[in-house]
């Protein structure tokens, strides 16, 4: 049901001149599920451009990913979880945990070239705990991640429960620095390094035997363990990539932001979660992208945007939009699946 | 319920009744026996194990919900939500009106709630039910859009609203008791009945095993699916007018918020399996006096309430794991020689 091989449907031997002709106007119905939120991104950059002026300027697009960076990262990991049909509820409080934890060291005069390790390294420990828990105990994903969740928090509690500020010069200029390739497109350090991420993200997933095992197990666990592959390492080491990006994605944050407060990221696991639906990855495993997964955070970000500049709509529409945006897709994905399977 | 009679130590509900009893010995030693002291003033009972009690009734009703929903395989990840949503159309309706303090105001305010709550609920098993969709998802869209609805009721202010008899639904007694842990009794009590002294749970839970063979084999699964979600979203409001009530404010981003967690948690570790097919009211009872009893600890022996959520994920793990390589160990006597069973990719 949710195969992640799928023919184009005119690709019939026996058709081949005709087929060809036609095949242009086919896209292979792997895409489909990521046209929704292209769709949907044109359908707002147009909203937008028709209703506010500057909307359709660069400046609003690199503010974008200078805002959504470590969305765009969680994105990333939590794509290798859910395509193996797991989750990862622990992204929000590991963010907060890692932020808190850099923004603590660096409180007590530990260099940066100690804490940025030791900020990602938090949330690697954690992913391979969960991994652990979920393959070798065989309790279900939601259930260890929930713990995971909790531990997390709380251990940002116990390090502090106020907000730490960061005046380190390396954190400071992550924050501050624009590379500008003109007066209005820029990146942020947290940008460039998000989308190292989704770059490393997609080449591991499509062009590296990991990625391969991936999805192969996403599609049928059974299978994928028939076939040889390397079932229980695989599922262990999503959690592990994911935890990692949430390490990273709680540094960039922190970064971001120049302090780190426990109370950060909370409820950010549900938004991560709705981009990568929204992104058009089946919950199910087996079938999805990173790039759909940075599309919905995209999607996630312009709505916020939207919204700011709509000014007197208060910050509470977003929820409901973002609610009825997944609504939306996840019906057109049902529809696609029962349409895949006659 | 699904206890064996094998031995204590085989049941499931052995590891959570240990920390449970655990915790109220620790607890018992840390206050050295405060805790476990009942004092009965104005014909009211109070103690730390009433207070438990008290505060665990809205969790307990969500839980049962929870339960029902788990056993056919399905979660409900919308009931903080709800929760949020119950307390801020309640509260409202009764703040709006110009005779606050009526009974009939009070009545016409729950029965518009829970209404909606039930509303709510049929939404959630409509998307699970008719259209298909994974349960996690199908309440994930209300769970992300319900507190901006119940912001939008409350027009994003926490409302406060003085009356007495809408105050007796989280704080009242009757004959000495809390009314909300009789509601909540009640609830489980009815729960129990209808679906242990009925063919209904049955029917739970072998729609939970196999929703298209249950079909095949009448029973009618979609309907089922569908109740259970209905019930969901009505014990949620219930827990919502409670809360509401014990604060007296709908406040609509903190109202509820991570019950649909601890609720499942409870499910959890009441051994109730997340993958469907089987469930257990007595150990969800279980479940939720462990929770209870863990925060009630936490504030007792003085830690501060911030390092709750580390006290509880160890407990979730533990629980888990205790749970889990018996589990394994049964399985493995079972199928000794045959080839590893990988459960089921759930379509």
């Amino acid at each position: 049901m949710t195969s992640s091989i799928v023919l184009v449907p005119d690709a019939e031997p026996d058709a081949a001149p005709r087929g060809e002709s036609r095949k242009k106007w086919t896209l292979d119905r792997r895409y489909l599920p990521v046209l929704g939120p292209v769709l949907v991104l044109v359908l707002i950059f147009a909203l937008g451009g028709a209703r506010y002026d500057n909307f359709l300027s660069g400046r609003v697009i690199s503010n974008l990913l200078v805002n959504n960076a470590s969305l765009v990262v969680l994105a990333v990991g939590m794509t290798f979880v859910i395509l193996t049909g797991g989750i990862d509820l622990s992204v929000g409080s590991v963010v907060a945990l890692s932020g808190v934890l850099a923004a603590w060291l660096f409180q007590n005069g530990w260099p940066a070239f100690l804490v940025i390790p030791l900020a990602i390294l938090v949330g690697t420990v954690i992913g391979t705990g969960t991994g652990y828990l979920v393959q070798k105990f065989e309790i279900q994903p939601f259930i260890a991640t929930l713990g995971a969740m909790f531990f997390a928090r709380g251990a940002s509690f116990v390090i502090s429960e106020a907000s730490i500020p960061i005046s380190d010069p390396t954190i400071k200029w992550i924050a501050s620095t624009r590379i500008r390739f003109s007066e209005e497109w820029y990146l942020s350090v947290s940008g460039v390094i998000a989308l190292v991420v989704v770059a490393v993200g997609f080449v591991a997933l499509h062009y590296t035997r990991l990625g391969r095992t991936v999805y192969a197990i996403g599609g049928s666990e059974q299978s994928a363990l028939l076939m040889g592959l390397p079932v229980a390492r695989t599922k262990t080491l999503v959690y592990v990539i994911s935890g990692t990006c949430a390490g990273l994605a709680g540094f960039l944050f922190s970064a971001d932001k120049s302090s780190g407060w426990s109370l950060n990221a909370v409820g950010m696991e549900l938004d991560v979660i709705a981009a990568v639906v929204i992104g058009g990855t089946l919950l199910t495993g087996g079938s999805g992208f990173v790039l759909g997964s940075v599309l919905g955070v995209l999607v996630l970000g312009l709505i916020q945007t939207i919204i700011q500049f709509e000014g007197t709509l208060s910050s509470w529409w977003t929820r409901i939009i973002i609610g009825i945006l997944l609504l939306v897709f996840v019906v057109l994905q049902r529809l696609l699946v029962l349409r895949r399977r006659t | 319920m699904t206890a064996p009679k094998t031995g204590l130590l085989r049941s499931p509900l052995f590891w959570p009744l240990a920390a449970l009893v655990l915790l109220i010995v620790a607890n018992t030693v840390a206050t050295s026996g405060k805790f476990l002291t009942l004092r009965i003033q104005d014909d009211h009972i109070y103690g730390p194990l009433v207070d438990i009690l008290r505060n665990g009734s809205s969790l307990l009703l969500v839980a049962l919900g929870m339960t029902l929903v788990i056993a056919t395989r399905g979660i409900d990840l919308s009931v903080g939500a709800v929760v949020a949503i119950a307390g801020a159309v309640a509260l409202t309706r009764i703040a709006s009106s110009p005779n606050p303090g009526s009974v009939s105001t009070v009545l016409s305010a729950i029965g518009v709630a829970l209404g909606l709550c039930l509303l709510l609920g049929v939404w959630n098993g409509f998307l699970v039910s008719v259209v298909g969709i994974q349960p996690i998802i199908a309440t994930l869209i209300l769970m992300t859009a319900g507190r901006g609805i119940a912001m939008l009721i409350t027009g994003g202010f926490i409302t406060t609203v003085t009356s007495a008899p809408f105050r007796i639904l989280g704080s009242g007694y009757w004959l000495g008791v809390p009314v909300s842990a009789l509601i909540a009794t009640l609830v489980f009590a009815v729960v129990a009945v209808a679906t242990r002294r009925t063919a209904l749970g049955m029917l739970v839970e072998s729609v939970g095993i196999n929703p298209e063979a249950s079909r095949m084999a009448g029973v009618r699964s979609r309907s089922i699916i569908w109740t259970v979600y209905i019930a969901c979203g009505l014990f949620a409001g219930l827990a919502g007018l409670i809360i509401a009530s014990n604060t007296m404010a709908a406040d609509a981003n903190n109202a509820g918020l991570f019950i649909e967690l601890d609720a499942i948690l409870a499910v959890v570790i009441g051994g109730t399996s997340l993958a469907g097919g089987k469930f257990s009211l007595t150990g969800t009872l279980v479940g939720v006096l462990v929770i209870q009893t863990l925060s009630a600890t936490v504030t007792f022996v003085g830690i501060p309430p911030t390092v709750t959520p580390l006290f509880k994920a160890v407990v979730v793990i533990a629980v888990c794991l205790l749970q889990s390589p018996k589990a394994q160990a049964r399985l493995a006597a079972r199928r000794q020689a045959t080839v590893p069973i990988v459960s089921e990719v759930t379509a």
